[in-house]
C-alpha cells in the first residue's frame, strides 16, 4: 500500500494492523491454523498472511470446512489458489454428516449449519489441536461481532463468554492460554465492507467469479433467489430455474445464499452498486436471521 | 432497492475510489456515566450521516416498540447494543466497534459501557482512540463516572475531549445550565492534560447539534459534533519521533535469508542507516527494508516490513532496534500508572507476566505508592489496589527491558500485567519514568562460590520448601528431617514460619498483602542460606500458588523442592495442637487460613505427604530419601 506523505493513507493503516496480528499469531502460538472459506474476505486474508510472512511462505496451514454444499467454482478457485500461492491445505468434513447425508433440503439451515459448519469445525480444531485460529470476520458484520475482540479468547469447549472478554490494550495482546483453551484471532476486525471491496481493487486481489455478475440459473424462495448449482438442488413443483443476470455479495452453501439481480461485471461496478444499496451485506445470508441473537449463541456453541 | 446516497459520486469512480483510499481516519471513543445516552448518540451518528440500510431499518423499528424512542420511533442504541444481555438489561456492558464515513472523514467509533464494574471495558475502548465523546446529563452533570473516565483518558493518552452536553431538551435548552457544566468540567480537567476540549449541547434522541445548528440552542456559537469531528485535527506527526522497531517475529525462509519482521513503532528508518539492538548495543547498517511490493528506501512509523541487517548480530522477538544517540530506557525498573482490571486486587510483592510491545517477562509490584480517588484526583496511601482502581507503583522485571515513558512513545510505555496462573489481563499500565537504581546496582562477584562452600560441606545445597495448613505437620517433619540429617553429617537450617514472625517479619500482619510479603522475604534468606552451603527446610503455610512460584524463582539454580503436607482441614482442626482453629472459628483470629483465608493445593508438587494416613517419621524418610537421593 502506498504511502502519502508522512503518514499512511486509511488503507496502509489497516494493512499494518493486520500483518502485526498475523506476526502475533505466529510468534505466539504453537499450532495456529487460518480459516479459508473462499470468499472475499477470506482472499484479503490470504493476500495479507503472504505480506505478513513474505519471502516466508505462510508458516501454518489453512483449514476449509467443507460441507460438500459449496458453489462448484469455490472449490475450484480453492484448489487453484492452494496451488499458485503454495500453502499448506487442509479439508475437513463431517464424517457422520456426510455419512447421515445431512443436507439443508432435509434438515433445515438451523440443524444442518450446525452439523456440517459448527460440529465440523470443532471435529477439525480438535483433531488439529490448534492453539490459534485465524478468521475474516470483520466488525462491522453483524452485532455481536461488533463486540469481540481481536483476540477472542475460547474455552476448552470452544465457547466464547461474551460477558467476560479479556480487557485488550492497545496492540498489546494477551496471547496466553492454559491447556485446552484456544484463541480466535480476526485480523480484519477493523475493515468495513467497503475497505474490503476497495483494497481488493487497489491490490489486484483474486476473487471467486461468483461475485461479479454473470447469467445463471436461478429461482426465487421466500424472497431470495437461489442459484441451482449442480444435479443435487431439489425443485419444488411448478419450479423451473430461469437464466437471470445475478451475482453474489456473500458466498457460503449455495442452497443457503441468495444472490441480488445485478448487471455489476467488474469490481468499480460492484462498488457503486455496494455504495448505492440500502441493504447490509449478510441480509442475502439465511442462518443469520433463524433466531433473534444467533450470531451470538452460535459463536457460544462454537461457530466462528 | 437502489437509493441515492450521499455517498455516490458524480464524478469519475476512479477518482472516488482514490478518495476512499486517501481519507485521513479518526478513532474516537463515547464514554460517560450510564444512561447518558452514548449508545444513542452513536444511533444518532450513524442514522444521521445516512449509514443505516433498509433492512437493518426496518429490523429497528420493529425492535423499538415500547421503548423509550423519538420522533423518527427508533430507539437509536439498538443498533449499538448487540450482546443478548445488553439489550435484554438495556446497559452496555462491553465495548462495541462502529464504523461510519462521510465525505471528508472515516470514522472507528467503540462504544463504551458506563457502569463503573465494565471500567475496564472503557480503558480497551480508549487505549486506541484519538478523541472522546464525554457525555454528561444535562439533568445531572459531572458524576463520579464522567471524573473516572476523564482520569482514565487522560492516563491513557487521549489528547481531546469533546464534552457533549446530552438531553439538552430535557432542561428546555437552558443555556446556563450548559454554560455551568462546561466551566465545572473545565476546572476539573485542568490538569489532565487534555490537547483540547470542546463543549456542545445536544439532543442526541431528537438531533439538535449533531450535523446542524439547532434552532432550539441559538445561544450556541460553536460548531455542531458532526462536522466538528470532522475537521478536528489529531495526526500527531509519528515520522519525526526517535526510531523504534520492536522485533516481533524473525522471518527465516532459508539459509540465505535472515530479516526481523515488526511495525515501525516511531520514527523513520531508511537503507544504509546504522541501528542498534537497545538491549546488546550491538550495531549493524539496514542492508534492505523488504515487503511484498518490492523493497522500500524508507519505512515511517505505522508500516509493517522486514529489515534485513548487514551482519550477524543476536536479535530476536522481543528486542528493539533503534538509531544510536536516541536510545531507549533499558532498565528492569520503572514507575508507572496503572488501572487495575482484576477482581483479585494487586499486591506489591506478587509476581506477574508483563507484556511490553513484543517483551513477555516475569516482573513484580515493588512499590505501590499511592492510589488515586478519580473525583477528587487526591492520592492516598494504599496496600492493595482494587477493581478498577488507578495507583502509582513501581515495578521490577526479572531481566532489564527497553521502554521509552508513555507520554513520548505510547507503543513503547504501554504494558499489560497478566496472571501467571490464570492467564487473565489483570491491569494495564503506563510508564512515567525508568528509575535508576538498577543500572547503578550491580552484582559484585567473589571468589569462592556456592559450589566452593558445599564441597567443603560435602553436601548438595537445597531448599526444600513445606507448604501445608497449620497443623498438618510440617515442622514436626522439618523437625525429623533436620535431626535425620544432622545425624548424616549434613548442615542444615529451618526457618519456620511461626519463629521467623518473631523477628524479621515481625512488622507483617495476615493480610493477602502481609503474607506475600512475608513469603518475598523467607525465599530471599532461604536462597542466601543455601549460598552458603546449607540444606535449609523452610516450613511456612506459603498458602498461595503465585508466591510459592515466586520462591522457586528467587532460588533459581538452587535445588528446590516443593514439599505438601496434604493434611485435610478436618484433620488439622482436630488436632488443633495450638488452639488456634477453635479461636478462629469463634471470630477471635481474622484471616486464618483454612477458615478465612483460601489456601491454594500446589497442583505439581515435588512431594506429596498424605499427613492424615502417614506417621511423621514415614513422612520424614520418604522425604529424605528424595532429598539425598
Amino acid at each position: 500500500m502506498a504511502i502519502s506523505g508522512a503518514s499512511l493513507t486509511h488503507l496502509s493503516r489497516l494493512e499494518s494492523e493486520s500483518i502485526e496480528i498475523f506476526r502475533e499469531v505466529a510468534a505466539s502460538f504453537e499450532r495456529p491454523v487460518m480459516m479459508y472459506s473462499i470468499g472475499k474476505d477470506s482472499s484479503v486474508l490470504l493476500h495479507l498472511a503472504r505480506k505478513a510472512f513474505y519471502p516466508s511462505r505462510i508458516p501454518f496451514p489453512l483449514l476449509h470446512i467443507d460441507t460438500t454444499w459449496k458453489f462448484g467454482e469455490m472449490i475450484a478457485f480453492r484448489d487453484r489458489m492452494a496451488e499458485e500461492y503454495g500453502f499448506e491445505l487442509r479439508v475437513h468434513t463431517n464424517p457422520e454428516g456426510l455419512a447421515a447425508n445431512i443436507n439443508p433440503f432435509d434438515h433445515g439451515s438451523a440443524r444442518y449449519t450446525d452439523i456440517m459448519k459448527t460440529q465440523a469445525l470443532r471435529q477439525a480444531l480438535g483433531a488439529g489441536q490448534y492453539d490459534a485460529a485465524i478468521g475474516g470476520a470483520r466488525r462491522d458484520e453483524e452485532k455481536s461481532r461488533a463486540k469481540e475482540r481481536i483476540f477472542s479468547h475460547r474455552n476448552a469447549a470452544h465457547a466464547w463468554d461474551p460477558k467476560n472478554q479479556r480487557p485488550e490494550l492497545w496492540r498489546v495482546f494477551n496471547t496466553r492460554l492454559n491447556p485446552g483453551e484456544s484463541m480466535r484471532v480476526f485480523p480484519l476486525s477493523n475493515w468495513t465492507e467497503l475497505d474490503i471491496w476497495t483494497y481488493i481493487h487497489a491490490e489486484d486481489i483474486p476473487i471467486v467469479p461468483l461475485y461479479f455478475a454473470q447469467h445463471r440459473p436461478v429461482v426465487a424462495r421466500s424472497g431470495t433467489l437461489i442459484m441451482v448449482d449442480d444435479e443435487r438442488f431439489r425443485l419444488e413443483a411448478g419450479e423451473t430455474p430461469r437464466e437471470e443476470l445475478v451475482r453474489f455479495r456473500t458466498l457460503g452453501c449455495y442452497p443457503l445464499t441468495g444472490a441480488i439481480r445485478s448487471p455489476a461485471a467488474t469490481l468499480p461496478e460492484i462498488i457503486m452498486e455496494m455504495q448505492a444499496s440500502r441493504t447490509s451485506e449478510r441480509e442475502g445470508r439465511l442462518i443469520d436471521s433463524d433466531q433473534a441473537g444467533s450470531m451470538e449463541k452460535k459463536k457460544q456453541e462454537g461457530y466462528f | 432497492m437502489m437509493a441515492t446516497s450521499p455517498l455516490v459520486p458524480d464524478a469519475g469512480i476512479a477518482d472516488w475510489l482514490a478518495e476512499q483510499t486517501d481519507k485521513s481516519l479518526l478513532r474516537f471513543l463515547t464514554c460517560g456515566s450510564v444512561d447518558d445516552g452514548k449508545s444513542t448518540l452513536i444511533g444518532r451518528l450513524l442514522y444521521d450521516s445516512q449509514l443505516i440500510l433498509d433492512d437493518q431499518l426496518a429490523a429497528l423499528k420493529k425492535e423499538s416498540r415500547n421503548r423509550h424512542v423519538g420522533d423518527e420511533g427508533i430507539d437509536f442504541s439498538l443498533l449499538v447494543d448487540g450482546l443478548v444481555a445488553e439489550r435484554e438489561q438495556g446497559i452496555t456492558i462491553d465495548v462495541a466497534y462502529r464504523f461510519f464515513s462521510t465525505a471528508r472523514r472515516k470514522f472507528i467509533v467503540a462504544d463504551t459501557p458506563g457502569h463503573e464494574q465494565y471500567t475496564r471495558n472503557m480503558a480497551t475502548g480508549a487505549s486506541n482512540a484519538d478523541l472522546a465523546l464525554l457525555l454528561v446529563d444535562a439533568r445531572k452533570g459531572i458524576l463520579t463516572q464522567t471524573r473516572r473516565h476523564s482520569f482514565i483518558l487522560s492516563l491513557l493518552g487521549v489528547k481531546h475531549v469533546v464534552l457533549v452536553v446530552n438531553k439538552i431538551d430535557l432542561v428546555g435548552y437552558d443555556a446556563d445550565v450548559f454554560a455551568g457544566i462546561e466551566s465545572q468540567y473545565r476546572e476539573f480537567a485542568k490538569d489532565l492534560g487534555f490537547a483540547s476540549i470542546a463543549a456542545v449541547p445536544v439532543s442526541a434522541l431528537k438531533g439538535d447539534n449533531i450535523v446542524t445548528n439547532s434552532a432550539s440552542t441559538p445561544w450556541f456559537e460553536g460548531a455542531p459534533l458532526l462536522p466538528y469531528l470532522e475537521e478536528l485535527l489529531v495526526d500527531e506527526d509519528r515520522s519525526k519521533a526517535a526510531f523504534r522497531f520492536p522485533v516481533q517475529w524473525v522471518n527465516r525462509p532459508d539459509l540465505d535469508f535472515r530479516g526481523f519482521s515488526g511495525t515501525v513503532a516511531s520514527g523513520t528508518v531508511r537503507t544504509g542507516d546504522e541501528v542498534l539492538d537497545a538491549a546488546s548495543r550491538k550495531p549493524a547498517r539496514i542492508a534492505r527494508i523488504v515487503t511484498m511490493d518490492g523493497d522500500l528506501q524508507s519505512a515511517v512509523a505505522g508500516q509493517a516490513v522486514t529489515l534485513v541487517l548487514d551482519r550477524e548480530i543476536d536479535v530476536s522477538r522481543g528486542d528493539v532496534l533503534v538509531h544510536p544517540g536516541r536510545t531507549p530506557h533499558y532498565s528492569n525498573q520503572f514507575q508507572a500508572e496503572m488501572v487495575w482490571m482484576a477482581d483479585e486486587p494487586a499486591y506489591p510483592g506478587r509476581s506477574y507476566l508483563l507484556k511490553l510491545g513484543a517483551q513477555l517477562i516475569p516482573a513484580t509490584i515493588t512499590d505501590l505508592k499511592h492510589r488515586t480517588d478519580v473525583n477528587t484526583l487526591e492520592k492516598t496511601a494504599a496496600k492493595r489496589l482494587e477493581l478498577n482502581e488507578v495507583g502509582t507503583l513501581t515495578i521490577a522485571t526479572d531481566r532489564p527491558i527497553a521502554f521509552d515513558p508513555y507520554a513520548e512513545n505510547g507503543a513503547m510505555g504501554g504494558f499489560i500485567l497478566i496472571d501467571r496462573i490464570a492467564n487473565q489481563t489483570l491491569g494495564a499500565g503506563t510508564i512515567s519514568f525508568g528509575l535508576r537504581r538498577a543500572e547503578n546496582l550491580s552484582y559484585q562477584s567473589f571468589d569462592v562460590t556456592r559450589d566452593v562452600r558445599a564441597q567443603q560441606k560435602g553436601q548438595t545445597p537445597a531448599i526444600v520448601w513445606f507448604t501445608g495448613l497449620s497443623g498438618s505437620g510440617k515442622s514436626t517433619v522439618a523437625n525429623l528431617m533436620e535431626k535425620r540429617l544432622t545425624a548424616e553429617g549434613k548442615h542444615t537450617y529451618i526457618l519456620d514460619g511461626d519463629n521467623v514472625r518473631h523477628g524479621l517479619n515481625k512488622d507483617l500482619g495476615f493480610t493477602d498483602a502481609a503474607r506475600i510479603e512475608n513469603i518475598r522475604r523467607v525465599a530471599e534468606v532461604a536462597k542466601l542460606m543455601a549460598d552458603a552451603g546449607l540444606i535449609v527446610l523452610v516450613s511456612f503455610i506459603s498458602p498461595f500458588r503465585n508466591e510459592r512460584r515466586l520462591a522457586r524463582e528467587i532460588a533459581g539454580e538452587i535445588t528446590f523442592i516443593e514439599a505438601f503436607v496434604d493434611t485435610p482441614l478436618e484433620v488439622c482442626e482436630a488436632r488443633d495442637p495450638k488452639g488456634l482453629y477453635a479461636r478462629a472459628r469463634k471470630g477471635e483470629i481474622k484471616n486464618f487460613t483454612g477458615i478465612d483465608s483460601p489456601f491454594e493445593p500446589p497442583e505439581t508438587p515435588d512431594v506429596i505427604l498424605k499427613g492424615a494416613t502417614k506417621s511423621p517419621q514415614d513422612m520424614a524418610e520418604e522425604l529424605y530419601e528424595r532429598v539425598s537421593g
